[in-house]
């Protein structure tokens, strides 16, 4: 709280940024369309890479085949990946400069090494996509390796920065300015990243792994079912049939240092007004005037879930004054959107594994491959939840009980007109993305390579 | 050289990095604009994207990093540039989306008119993109950015003689820079049409810039006075000398059609004017904040400094392996024969019957023992391992063996043509 207090005592003259509910929904639109293609970043190479292995060992052309069109899907997210990433990054200045003036010292590092990531992923699939057939197989499978590393450092150095935000250090406040700035200890020193780091690693595969195999569950139900789209679908289904149901493990525990560093956000979760003992969890049901109306409660499920004991005592909402608490509908509803749709995932993903090791085959049912178009873009649903959970479970902070969301917005005109702009570009953007990919797959098989194909 | 501007000195180099290899594939949007119709401006249209292709990426990181590096070492003066030029800022990055899409759309492109269309799109982002950034630049440098939060003027301080100067001067710089390149390219490829082509377009363009930069001095004269001393009287004058050198230089080597050595001149012509500017600029950063003020503490600059110097060590190898690929005619186009693989090999080497789901089920137990019941941050660490043990142990044995083992006996599938 003296933080607080010195930090707007000495602040620049007060912003009034009439906009701010925009300046946030306009970085949440970003960051929306951005993430889903981070997690292609991170786990579509590992699987390209994985077919080209199976090529490599067997010399079967189906492998080759697969792994060339894949990558001209890579290829194809990849670029709108970098374009949507840049704006973020953009944003950073553009939306909140005094976040970036004040902190950028302390948080500013993650991103610099994340930009040689970036450079290490740019320059390897530069390589690996125009080398198909101009590399030695062993050369152009070893090309790609970077690729999946620098998607794992990426996400490592992009998370640090927002478990550093999520549970400042690093640094002390004097009169509002950051000053005995350790950068690496704010930001990798820190043990508030890696349950954030693992979950929305295992995402990646999990979204990747349903959207590719829901397309060709697609296919599947329309009758395209050779060994080409059995492979196609089957490698990234396993992955994401094992990802889910160890996400839901991964969740319990990202629960638990959240109740551990933020109680109130917790709180949120849950729709927690007083703390208690033995508080409850409910499902579904709205939070209105301190409680939760209209769910179904289950008693002394919180307190067990949050501390192993079924006594023990939550925070609630009321430990801090009305002004400190985040928007508890918007958080508790991401909140449960993302871990229903992640138990379903999870059950989906042990109906297939249980099928794999009973009948020793693919599903048969064509409510399986039904549920599995359903699921690549409920994925992304529960992907998007889970950012906006943390995210908005964060406010009115924009780093975390340091400086507020409304202390970091720009004092620049013409938010609305940028983001409507933003919201018409990438929507144009979406329709090219979903053309390209509709392109590709309507490719035949066995069509011989073009002269503008590289 | 101080602590406090090395940093800046990285940031400078990345930006001239940016401004030549990114430029240059802005300028290449140009020459797709302005090819015309026909069959010849189809060959010109392909041969800049065929050319850029491979690198455009990689290019568009120096952004990032130059954006990256400033905001952690000088974060005040990032934040008061990026509010007050928020308007050119947000024009270059609406810019940047359109041409990413219009990128990667290419690929799918199939019909003459789409490709058309594309080309475009992508061209006119090509010129809104780097006039956007050239204006912003212009902004600083006429120290129309004061210091704090949107301080500055919202359309003055990129409206102005210095940025429309810098603005146009970035396109044509780009176009003139994408030209010398592409005419080396085509000299390369034993292309004599398009390298003739594009000989008469550097050529032009190098006599367009040159006289739109002598022009610029003028307007620095009367709209940016102590940029202007420091420029032609002061420290800059090295810069802008060997800048004027390097683009007389480029004008003579490509006329007599030393292509390759015109690259690195031309590169040489657009760094020098950077320097120039930075030069005749420090050690003001932004009206009333010095390179030093706007400097983050002492562990900050060590940690960028460290930073970059270890990210170069892996970044410039990279680069140079994939400029080497592209230059040297391998990743460019035209197919080499890739070599066959190796004979088949049983898919996973012959383990005792049922071992991997048995590893992957103790991984899975030790997993959820270590990372839901226990509660310690090392136990967790364990946990989170296992767990991944688990999901790669257990990957293999739940795929489908009949999609992996007996690949050559399903016929349905396999190609006939090797290739």
């Amino acid at each position: 709280m003296s933080q607080l207090a010195l930090l707007a005592s000495t602040a620049p003259a007060a912003i009034n940024q009439g906009y701010l509910l925009q300046a946030r929904q306009m970085q949440a639109l970003s960051f929306a369309v951005h993430i889903p293609l981070v997690c292609f970043g991170i786990a579509f190479p590992a699987l390209v890479l994985f077919v080209e292995w199976l090529y490599l060992r067997t010399g079967d052309e189906l492998y080759r085949t697969l792994a060339k069109r894949w990558t001209k899907v890579m290829a194809a997210l990849f670029a709108a990946g970098v374009v949507t990433g840049t704006i973020l990054s953009f944003e950073m200045g553009l939306l909140w400069p005094s976040f970036t003036a004040s902190f950028g010292s302390v948080f500013g590092l993650g991103f610099a090494i994340e930009g040689f990531s970036f450079f290490m992923e740019a320059i390897f699939i530069g390589i690996y996509i125009y080398g198909w057939s101009r590399l030695s197989p062993r050369a152009h499978f070893a090309s790609g390796i970077p690729i999946a590393i620098a998607g794992f450092t990426g996400s490592l150095t992009v998370i640090s920065v927002n478990g550093w935000m999520n549970h400042p250090t690093g640094f002390h406040l004097q009169g509002g300015k950051a000053v005995d700035v350790h950068p690496l200890r704010a930001l990798f020193g820190n043990s508030y990243f890696w349950h954030e780091l693992v979950h929305m690693y295992l995402a990646g595969y999990i979204v990747t792994g349903f959207l590719v195999a829901a397309a060709y569950a697609v296919g599947r139900l329309r009758g395209r079912w050779d060994r080409y789209e059995r492979t196609a679908l089957a490698i990234p289904l396993t992955v994401a049939a094992l990802c889910s149901p160890v996400q839901v493990l991964v969740g319990d525990w990202n629960g638990r240092e959240v109740a551990r560093a933020q109680p109130t956000k917790l709180a949120a979760f849950e729709g927690l007004a007083q703390t208690r003992r033995g508080a409850p969890v409910h499902l579904l049901g709205w939070y209105k005037d301190g409680r939760v109306e209209y769910g179904i409660p289950v008693p002394r499920l919180l307190s067990l879930l949050a501390y192993h004991d079924p006594n023990a005592t939550v925070a609630g909402l009321d430990t801090v004054p009305p002004d400190e608490r985040p928007p508890v509908n918007v958080v508790r509803i991401a909140f449960q959107t993302m871990v229903g749709i992640g138990t379903l995932l999870a059950l989906l993903g042990f109906a297939y594994l249980a099928v794999r090791w009973r009948r020793k085959r693919l599903p048969e049912s064509p409510w399986f491959y039904r549920a599995l178009v359903v699921a690549g873009p409920l994925s992304v649903v529960a992907l998007i939840c889970g950012w906006v959970t943390t995210e908005v479970g964060r406010q009115p902070w924009v780093v975390y009980r340091v400086m507020r969301t409304s202390d970091a917005v720009t004092g620049a005109g013409g938010i609305p007109v940028g983001y409507a702009t933003l919201a018409l570009v990438y929507l144009g953007l979406a329709l090219a993305v979903a053309w390209i990919l509709r392109r590709l797959a309507r490719v035949p098989l066995n069509a011989p390579p073009t002269a503008k194909e590289v | 050289m101080h602590l406090y501007e090395l940093p800046l000195l990285f940031a400078l180099i990345g930006l001239a990095f940016y401004t030549v290899l990114a430029g240059a594939d802005f300028g290449a949007g140009w020459w797709q604009l302005t090819a015309g119709n026909g069959p010849d401006a189809d060959s010109i249209r392909d041969h800049a994207h065929q050319a850029m292709g491979p690198v455009w990426e990689a290019n568009h990181v120096w952004l990032i990093f130059v954006l990256t590096v400033v905001w952690t070492a000088y974060p005040s003066a990032f934040g008061s540039i990026a509010s007050t030029l928020s308007i050119p800022l947000f024009v270059a990055a609406v810019g940047i989306i359109f041409r990413g899409t219009a990128y990667a759309l290419r690929a799918g492109a199939s019909k003459a008119r789409e490709l058309r269309a594309i080309d475009t799109a992508f061209a006119l982002s090509s010129i809104l993109t780097p006039f956007a950034l050239g204006a912003a630049i212009g902004g600083i440098a006429s120290r129309r950015v004061p210091v704090g939060n949107a301080a500055g003027d919202q359309f003055s301080s990129w409206l102005n003689p210095t940025s429309l100067l810098i603005g146009v001067l970035a396109v044509v710089t780009a176009a003139y820079l994408a030209a010398v390149f592409l005419c080396a390219d085509a000299a390369r490829l034993g292309e004599p049409t398009l390298e003739r082509k594009f000989r008469t377009r550097a050529l032009a363009a190098g006599l367009v810039s040159g006289a739109i930069a002598l022009a610029g001095v003028a307007v620095l004269r009367s709209d940016a006075q102590p940029l202007y001393h420091r420029l032609v009287e002061g420290r800059g004058l090295i810069g802008l000398i060997a800048s004027i050198v390097a683009g007389c230089a480029t004008l003579a080597l490509v006329w007599w059609k030393r292509y390759e050595a015109s690259r690195y001149s031309a590169a040489l012509a657009v760094a020098a004017i950077i320097a120039g500017w930075a030069l005749a600029q420090s050690p003001v950063f932004l009206e009333g904040l010095t390179v030093r003020e706007a400097a983050a503490g002492r562990d900050t600059l060590v940690a960028v400094t460290v930073a970059v110097l270890a990210g170069a060590a892996i970044l410039f190898p990279s680069l140079a392996l994939l400029f080497r690929l592209v230059l040297g005619g391998d990743l460019g186009r035209g197919e080499s024969a890739a070599g066959r693989p190796t004979q088949p090999r049983s898919l996973i080497a012959t383990l005792a019957p049922g071992l991997l789901p048995r590893l992957a089920i103790a991984c899975l137990v030790a997993g959820i023992g270590f990372t839901t019941i226990a509660n310690a941050a090392w136990a967790h660490a364990i946990g989170v391992f296992s767990l991944f043990a688990f999901i790669v142990l257990a990957f293999p044995a739940a795929l489908p063996p009949d999609l992996l083992a007996t690949p050559l006996k399903d016929t349905n599938a396999k190609k006939a043509d090797p290739r």
